[in-house]
């Protein structure tokens, strides 16, 4: 039954609602609420002034007509009015149909503003949370400009109900998302931290979520959180269950609490305090412990609750991959989660357990359930379950079961689902190339995966094992034998005509001397296949064969008359018909000599990075398989560049058939596939450094430094004594999102013994019309005069974007006023006379002067004595 | 010793909750980032789409667009929270049945009819226990006695 309180009941309502559920077609609905939209436009029009019980039934009709999919517009005006009753069932609807219906007309705005503000300063705890709620809902520009000051206040101000507290919570964090700028940090951050002590278990809750989102950004102003984060998991974890007794959910102590308490602990490292590391340490066994222990109760809330935490903790524990004891006992866990009966257990231990194959503590405890996992590759009816087996596999693959890995993987790969055909195929390729000791076996599976999954095979994938067969002396003949049985297959992939057809061309010799691949017997078999294929394919077709008139003087003939043929001279293509045209007149005309010359063996490639690891990032997206990021890096800012520029140096001096630096040692640990597929970090490519705005910030602080079509970068700096601290705003104009942003400072020698600026790593992602904040902390060391230049990379579009900006950190910033009397200023003032203490510039000034006004401003700054 | 720093997203959190019937009617949209009403449409009916084709054998965690769904079916409803692709998914799995359970309380015993003839009281309990797109309040006890002190108010 429809629950209808007394005093609410809105009958109007109910009925309306009625009417429509009961209208057989699309149009009847239609017309019902034409009928009714007339009907409230001339209540809402009419002379009677409508009572706060008919506006509030009639905005409310609005906004179900609104959520049933139809424009709605009018009414807010009188959604507006009813945020100044005193009643709440009135003002609750105000600012919902505002919350649902949001509208930028700025008088609008600047009424919402005011009820807002009304409420806020009511002292009625009600009133203050639908106020709050709206501003988290809404969390605009406006509405942050307006109250991103009041709100803190409200947050710890001791006479603040905690439920409100939870809201005011909450609402910084939405403002604190959507404008950086104007929520003032520092004075109240003690406060705040100070939350985590509260003793309402909703305040602490709300509170976590806020210092985390913070932390994120400015860890070393929340590090004080870290201990009491610990005291308050420990007593969760410890309690015995009548303790939380409004905080226990299926005889689980605070669940959410708990798991937002170990997310907040992974912004941070371990604690270096012994003690405090302990105890940390203790609440993660006990948390391990409580997976042991027999289930208090049958239900599944109770053993997702219990999980929930369980799995947080882990992630914890991953994150500080410090606790060798720790992440084998976590790996041990989610060994028995692999074969338990629920599915989402399964998929869950099978995602945690890639993270942990590559921590170097638990890589060879992840290895020992190989057999499982290759169990629920074949297993497995949930598509996404398999999905995680496949990416665990990948991540636990070394050089000890790479043979076996990769052979799952292609038995895998026949039956796979189509959506994830590609992604395997590259992983296959990768791990391949990268674990081959034998590279006739990185042949045979390159060649297993055109066969297999042809379709998704891309190009960087058979470009490849070319590049490979062509560097490699010793897989040539192997890989001619390979692909000339191959192409026997009645119906064999397009890829493979490629992949024969260039290798035959080039190694077609190492099989001639067999009669059964012979010159005529290659060249038939690959004919064969010719009228079956693409244009591009015909056409390296066509190249192999030229290079057959060279290798193989006794076909000649009978290439240059396939040649020669309508079909090839007259052909359609002009790519096909000019190399036919060509390449039959060259084995016309040209000497055995020049012919061998001009189709003399490729040369090897030079080494150069995989595309394919780029090809499959970019697939997988962002920061979305950790051990696919190339520039791993801590929420405190340190990133792990260093090692990648180190193996850039070693390959690139080993011999140019290692192309791929894999004979070095594969490393354990964090960066499997990075040292080999090392991204260039070179620094960025000199560009211009705009300082077209720098100028204006000789006086001032605030305000933007450089824009384009693109990004807008704003700043907002503040100095004391010789310290200063500047805000760094990157405002992504577009709707797409930047990626791979990085920003950093770059001074000229001379300038960083003068300046030390330290900037705080950023997100490489900015989402379409974010903005996101970067701190940069500056000190003064000594007098300078150059400037630093802040470098900016990102990606947009998939093309590289490169913007050097010099910074306005200039020397006057750091000047302090001070004062003295006019007799001790002149004592100074007259001291100053040696020659280069003194100088005079006299210029001609752009614009005229007019006395008065100068004067004027001269009586105004009269403090201003240089 | 080095740290295995795993990439945290700054956007940890809520993106939308979502109710649907089967039918694909939406019976509560509550948004916690900025789409405009036709990509709020085109999200719904990808939702639907994505949700009712799993049963039983699935998990109830799906992939869905840079995010994922966490989901759960009571009866012919479809309950979505989507969240960022690192939270914690059993923990909004039992949020989602938190929050159903307060409902069924408030409700007593609820059903769908109920969600629609008291939508505007519906998003009162959201917000309660959810807000700015993270979990506000946990507590079934406090929950429901807010909402019922709520109730008798003018």
């Amino acid at each position: 039954m429809p629950a209808v309180s007394k005093g609410d009941g809105m009958r109007g309502l109910a009925v309306f609602i009625s009417d429509i559920r009961n209208c057989k077609s699309k149009e009847a609905e239609i017309k019902r609420i034409n009928k009714e939209l007339a009907n409230i436009r001339s209540k809402f029009k009419g002379d009677k002034a409508l009572d706060g019980y008919s506006k509030k039934k009639y905005v409310c009709k609005l906004l179900f007509i609104f959520l049933l999919g139809h424009d709605i517009d009018f009414g807010h005006m009188e959604a507006v009015n009813l945020l100044s009753s005193n009643k709440y069932t009135e003002k609750q609807i105000g600012y919902l149909f505002i919350s649902v219906l949001v509208n930028s007309n700025s008088d609008l705005i600047r009424l919402i503003n005011n009820g807002i503000k009304n409420d806020l300063a009511s002292r009625n705890p009600t009133f203050m949370n639908l106020a709050l709620h709206c501003i988290a809902n809404v969390g605009s520009r406006e509405m942050a400009e307006a109250f991103a000051s009041e709100i803190p206040r409200v947050l710890v101000a001791r006479d603040t109900m905690d439920s409100v507290k939870q809201s005011a919570a909450l609402c910084l964090l939405r403002l604190n998302r959507t404008s950086p700028d104007l929520v003032p940090m520092g004075e109240w951050t003690a406060r705040v931290v100070h939350l985590l002590n509260d003793q309402h278990l909703g305040v602490v809750t709300a509170a976590t979520s806020l210092i985390t989102t913070l932390a994120q950004k400015n860890p070393d102003d929340f590090k004080t959180s870290v201990s009491l984060a610990v005291a308050r998991l420990s007593r969760i974890v410890t309690s015995a269950s009548i303790d939380l007794q409004d905080y226990t959910y299926y005889f689980v102590a605070a669940p959410w609490l708990s798991v937002k308490l170990l997310r907040l602990l992974q912004c941070y490292p371990p604690p270096e305090d012994a003690a405090l590391r302990s105890r940390l340490t203790e609440c993660l066994e006990t948390i391990l412990n409580k997976a042991q222990e027999p289930p208090k109760s049958k239900k599944v809330q109770h053993s997702n609750a219990k999980n929930a935490v369980l799995f947080e903790a882990i992630a914890l524990i991953i994150h500080h991959d410090s606790e060798p004891t720790l992440l084998v006992r976590a790996c041990n866990q989610l060994g028995q989660f692999l074969q338990h009966r629920e599915t989402n257990l399964r998929y869950l231990a099978l995602e945690s357990m890639c993270t942990l194959a590559s921590s170097e503590f638990s890589h060879e405890a992840v290895k020992t359930h190989m057999e499982t996992v290759i169990n629920a590759l074949k297993t497995e009816r949930d598509v996404s379950v398999r999905q995680r087996a496949v990416d665990l596999l990948y991540a636990m693959c070394d050089r000890s079961n790479a043979k076996q890995i990769v052979a799952e993987m292609l038995s895998y790969l026949e039956t796979a689902d189509y959506s994830i055909r590609e992604e395997i195929v590259l992983k296959v390729a990768i791990l391949a190339e990268k674990y081959a000791v034998d590279y006739t076996w990185y042949v045979d599976t390159i060649l297993n995966l055109i066969r297999i999954a042809g379709d998704y095979v891309s190009e960087e994938v058979w470009y490849r094992v070319i590049q490979i067969v062509i560097n490699r002396d010793d897989v040539q003949g192997y890989a001619a034998k390979t692909v000339f049985e191959a192409l026997q297959a009645p119906a064999c992939h397009e890829n493979l005509v490629k992949v024969g057809g260039y290798i035959l061309g080039e190694f077609g010799n190492l099989i001639a001397g067999d009669s059964r691949s012979s010159p005529l017997v290659q060249f038939n078999l690959l004919h064969s296949k010719f009228h079956l294929c693409s244009v591009p394919t015909r056409a390296l077709l066509l190249s192999a064969y030229i290079k057959f008139i060279n290798l193989f003087p006794e076909v000649k003939a009978t290439i240059q008359d396939v040649l020669r043929s309508d079909s090839q001279l007259r052909n359609a293509d002009v790519e096909l018909q000019q190399r036919a045209v060509e390449y039959l007149r060259l084995s016309c005309i040209a000497s055995t000599d020049i012919l061998a010359t001009v189709l003399e063996e490729m040369p090897p490639f030079p080494e150069r990075e995989s595309s394919i690891l780029a090809k499959l990032k970019k697939k997988k997206g962002p920061g979305k398989l950790p051990d696919m990021d190339d520039s791993r890096r801590s929420v405190n800012g340190s990133t792990e560049h260093s090692e990648n520029t180190d193996t850039t140096n070693k390959s690139s001096t080993h011999s140019f058939t290692d192309v791929l630096n894999l004979n070095s040692a594969p490393s354990s640990g964090a960066n499997l596939l990075i040292d080999v597929f090392s991204e260039s970090s070179a620094p960025p490519a000199a560009t211009d450094v705009s300082e077209e705005n720098f100028p204006r910030f000789v006086c001032k602080n605030n305000g933007v430094i450089y824009e384009n079509q693109l990004l807008q970068i704003g700043l907002k700096s503040e100095y004391r004594q010789n310290l200063g601290r500047m805000y760094v705003f990157y405002g992504n104009k577009t709707s797409t999102q930047f990626l791979s942003f990085s920003s950093s400072v770059s001074s000229s020698d001379a300038l960083k013994s003068q300046l030390n600026v330290h900037s705080k790593a950023v997100d490489p992602v900015i989402e379409g019309g974010a903005q996101m904040q970067q701190i940069l902390n500056i000190e003064c060391v000594s007098d300078f005069s150059d400037a630093p230049v802040l470098n900016i990379q990102f990606r947009y579009g998939g093309a590289l974007q490169n913007i050097a900006v010099k910074l306005p950190v200039m020397l006057n910033k750091f000047f302090q006023p001070t004062e003295m009397m006019s007799q001790d200023f002149f004592q100074r003032w007259k001291q100053l006379g040696a020659p280069q203490q003194e100088v005079q510039k006299i210029f001609k000034a752009k614009h005229p002067m007019d006395t008065e006004v100068a004067k004027a401003k001269v009586k105004r700054h009269k403090s201003l004595w240089l | 010793m080095p740290h295995l720093f795993i990439f945290l997203s700054c956007f940890l959190q809520i993106r939308f909750i979502l109710i649907q019937n089967r039918a694909g009617k939406t019976r509560l949209a509550k948004w916690y980032m900025q789409f405009d009403d036709d990509e709020k449409q085109k999200l719904i009916e990808e939702v639907h789409a994505v949700v009712t084709v799993r049963d039983a054998k699935h998990t109830n965690f799906v992939e869905f667009r840079n995010f994922k769904i966490i989901y759960r079916r009571y009866a012919g409803l479809y309950f979505c929270i989507c969240v960022d692709v690192t939270d914690n998914n059993l923990a909004y799995l039992e949020g989602i049945h938190n929050f159903v359970e307060v409902l069924n309380e408030y409700f007593h015993n609820v059903c769908e009819l109920d969600l629609v003839f008291n939508f505007y009281k519906v998003y009162t309990v959201v917000d309660e226990m959810f807000l700015a797109g993270e979990i506000r309040e946990t507590s079934q006890t406090k929950v429901l006695k807010q909402l019922l002190m709520l109730q008798s108010l003018e």
